[in-house]
C-alpha cells in the first residue's frame, strides 16, 4: 500500500483541460497509468477511468483554484476552448482569453512547470496574398479579417507573453491544421459531417487534415519532450476543400463567392454558424497551408493516418446513416 | 443509391476521362511521368500543382508551342534534371506568353523534363476557378516566401526580374531590357541556387502595343492597358536558354546589382543570337 501510494506520488500530476473533447478523451487515455491525471471541463463533470479525478469548473471562475490547491499540479494540458459557434462573444473571450490568463497565472502560482496550449490555424488568417508552407514567425492576421477570431489570436499572444516572461512554465503552442476524425465537434468535423455541404463557386483552397489520433499523438509528444515554443502541427500532404468535400461523401452545394459578401450573407440567413460561420468564409476560399516540419522533426512526429483514413470515416458515416 | 447519384457518378466519369483521353497524349503522359516532382496522396502539393491537372494544361499549351508559335528551342540540356533552378527570361508580349511557352520547354524537354513554377500575380487567386486552375498548372503567386520554400524543395522556378516593366513595353522598345530587380540575385546566393539566363524572341511581335493607356490600367487596377491585337498573333518564337551560373556570395547591394548585370549581358547575347536564328517574323 505504501509503495503504490509512493509509486503514486512520483508520477507527475497532469492537468487536462476541455477534458470531455474528442482530443482531450484520446490525451487522457494516452497519459494514463503513466501520469497522475486530472480532468478538467466547463461543460459537464467527465465520465472517466479509476483513478482520474474529474471536475466540472469554469476556468475563469474561484473554483478552479482549488484544484491547483488539492492537487500537486506538475503540468497543464490546455485543450479546454469554447468554439466559435458555441455561446456569444463575450462569454466566448471570457472562457478562452481572460480564463487561459488566470491558468496561467494560476501556474505561476502553484510552481507548474510545463503548460501546452492548444491554439489553431485559425490565427493566421485566410488572405489572397498568403504564401504556401507558412512558418510559426508568419504574422498573425486573422483578426484582420474578422472580430469573431480575436479570442483565437489573444490566447496566442497571451502565451506568448508568458512564454518569454516566465521560462519557468515552458509554455508549448501548438498550432494545429484541421483536426477531424470520430467524436470531433469543431466546425470542419461538423461541415464534412453534413449530407449537403457548401463550398464556394470556383474556390477550392488547399487544406491540412490530421486525425485526432495523430493530434493526440502529437500533444503527448510535445508533452514529453518538453521543448518550449511555438510549433505548427501538419501533415506535409495536402488536398484541395471541395475534393476533401467529395472524398468525404458529401454533396456540394455550390454557392455564388461573388461578390465577396453574398456567401456571409447566405451563412448568416440560414444560420449556418455552426458549421459554415460567416466570418470563416475565406478560409473556404484561400488557402493557410502550414510548414509543420519544424514540429515533425523537433519531436519525431509522424501522421499515422493519411487523408484516405481521415475521409473513410465520414464517408462510412453517411453510408451507416444517410 | 439513387438516380441522381448514378447520373452524378456518370457525368463526373465521363467528362474528366474524355478530355484526358482526347487532350493528354502518350507522349506527354510520359513527359510528366519523368517530372521529378513529389504530391501528397491526391497529386498535390502545397501550392495547389496537381499532375493530373498539369497534363490537360501542357496538352493545351503544347500544341500552342507546337503549331501556333511554332517554338524552337536551343540550349535545352543547360537545364538541371534535377535540383533547385532559377530560369530567368526577358518579358514580353502584353500576356505573359513566354513564361508559359518556356514552361512547357521545361515540360517537353528531352533531356529531363520540369514541371517549371511560374510566379503569377497577386490578384489571381482571387478570380474564381482562374486562381485554382493557375495553381494547378504550376503558377504560384510571387512572394519570397513561395520561392524560398520552392528552392529548399529543389524545384525549378521562372522568374521575370523585369516583372510589368518588361511585358507591358511598347513596340518601339522592343528587345530593350528594362530595369531588373535585384530580387532574384538574392535568392540564387541565399539558396546557393543556378541561374539559368534565357532569351525570349518572338513574344515582343506577338502584341504589338502602340501607346499604353495608363488612366484607364488605373481605373480598372491592372498594371497596363495597351493598345495592342486583341489575341496573340502568331510570331515565331524562338527559345535559348544558356548555362547554368552560380553566383559567389557578396556583400554590398552594389555587387549584388553588378551580378545581376552579368545576367543581363547574358541574356542580351542569347536574345541577338536568336534574333539571328529566327527564320521569318510569322
Amino acid at each position: 500500500m505504501a509503495i503504490a501510494k509512493n509509486v503514486a506520488a512520483s508520477k507527475k500530476t497532469v492537468l487536462v483541460t476541455g477534458a470531455g473533447g474528442a482530443l482531450a478523451k484520446r490525451v487522457i487515455a494516452r497519459l494514463h497509468g503513466k501520469y497522475n491525471v486530472v480532468a478538467v471541463d466547463f461543460r459537464r463533470k467527465v465520465e472517466t477511468d479509476a483513478g482520474i479525478p474529474s471536475y466540472k469548473v469554469e476556468i475563469e471562475k474561484r473554483g478552479f483554484e482549488d484544484i491547483f490547491l488539492n492537487h500537486k499540479i506538475d503540468a497543464v494540458l490546455h485543450i479546454g476552448r469554447i468554439f466559435a459557434h458555441e455561446y456569444s462573444r463575450d462569454r466566448r473571450y471570457n472562457a478562452n482569453v481572460l480564463g487561459s490568463k488566470r491558468l496561467f497565472e494560476l501556474c505561476k502560482k502553484y510552481g507548474v512547470g510545463q503548460v501546452i496550449v492548444h491554439s489553431t490555424y485559425f490565427v493566421y488568417g485566410a488572405s489572397a496574398y498568403n504564401p504556401a508552407l507558412l512558418d510559426e514567425d508568419h504574422p498573425l492576421k486573422a483578426s484582420e479579417v474578422t472580430m469573431d477570431l480575436v479570442d483565437s489570436v489573444e490566447l496566442e499572444s497571451l502565451a506568448n507573453i508568458y512564454l518569454w516572461k516566465h521560462p519557468e512554465l515552458n509554455i508549448t503552442i501548438l498550432r494545429p491544421c484541421n483536426v477531424l476524425g470520430p467524436g470531433v465537434r469543431n466546425s470542419m468535423s461538423l461541415l464534412l459531417s453534413r449530407p449537403y455541404t457548401p463550398v464556394l463557386m470556383g474556390f477550392s483552397p488547399m487544406m491540412q487534415f490530421l486525425h485526432v489520433d495523430d493530434m493526440a499523438d502529437a500533444m503527448v509528444l510535445a508533452f514529453e519532450g518538453n521543448k518550449p515554443g511555438i510549433y505548427n502541427v501538419a501533415p506535409d500532404d495536402y488536398c484541395p476543400y471541395q475534393r476533401a468535400v467529395e472524398e468525404c461523401g458529401c454533396r456540394k452545394l455550390p454557392i455564388l463567392s461573388i461578390p465577396p459578401s453574398l456567401p456571409r450573407l447566405v451563412s448568416g440567413l440560414l444560420n449556418w454558424n455552426a458549421f459554415f460561420p460567416p466570418y470563416l468564409i475565406n478560409y473556404f476560399k484561400y488557402p493557410v497551408v502550414l510548414d509543420g516540419s519544424l514540429f515533425r522533426e523537433t519531436f519525431g512526429f509522424k501522421p499515422r493516418r493519411n487523408l484516405n483514413d481521415i475521409f473513410t470515416f465520414y464517408r462510412k458515416n453517411k453510408l451507416i446513416s444517410p | 443509391m439513387n438516380a441522381a447519384d448514378v447520373l452524378g457518378a456518370l457525368k463526373n466519369f465521363s467528362a474528366k476521362e474524355e478530355i484526358l483521353r482526347r487532350l493528354v497524349t502518350p507522349e506527354i503522359e510520359a513527359a510528366v511521368a519523368k517530372i521529378p516532382k513529389p504530391v501528397g496522396s491526391f497529386g498535390f502539393d502545397a501550392w495547389g500543382y496537381n499532375e493530373d491537372q498539369f497534363k490537360v494544361g501542357l496538352a493545351g499549351a503544347k500544341w500552342l508551342y507546337d503549331h501556333y508559335f511554332k517554338v524552337q528551342a536551343f540550349g535545352l540540356e543547360h537545364i538541371p534534371r534535377n535540383g533547385r533552378v532559377l530560369i530567368v527570361p526577358n518579358h514580353s508580349g502584353q500576356l505573359p506568353m513566354d513564361g508559359v511557352l518556356i514552361g512547357v520547354a521545361c515540360a517537353t524537354n528531352p533531356n529531363g523534363p520540369r514541371a517549371a513554377r511560374a510566379m503569377i500575380e497577386r490578384f489571381f487567386p482571387t478570380v474564381p476557378w482562374l486562381g485554382n486552375l493557375l495553381n494547378a498548372w504550376g503558377g504560384v503567386i510571387g512572394d519570397p516566401v513561395n520561392c524560398v520554400k520552392m528552392l529548399e524543395t529543389d524545384e525549378a522556378i521562372i522568374v521575370f526580374p523585369e516583372g510589368v516593366r518588361g511585358s507591358g513595353k511598347l513596340y518601339k522598345d522592343r528587345y530593350q531590357l528594362q530595369r531588373f530587380g535585384n530580387g532574384f540575385m538574392h535568392l540564387a546566393i541565399n539558396h546557393k541556387t543556378p541561374i539559368v539566363p534565357c532569351g525570349v524572341v518572338g513574344c515582343e511581335e506577338t502584341m504589338p502595343a502602340v501607346f499604353n493607356i495608363a488612366p484607364l490600367a488605373k481605373v480598372l487596377g491592372i498594371p497596363y492597358a495597351p493598345i495592342a491585337p486583341p489575341l496573340p498573333l502568331p510570331a515565331r518564337v524562338v527559345l535559348n536558354f544558356g548555362e547554368p551560373i552560380r553566383f559567389k556570395p557578396v556583400k554590398t547591394e552594389e555587387e549584388v546589382t553588378a551580378q545581376v548585370e552579368a545576367v543581363k549581358r547574358e541574356i542580351r547575347r542569347l536574345i541577338d543570337k536568336g534574333l539571328k536564328e529566327r527564320p521569318s517574323l510569322y
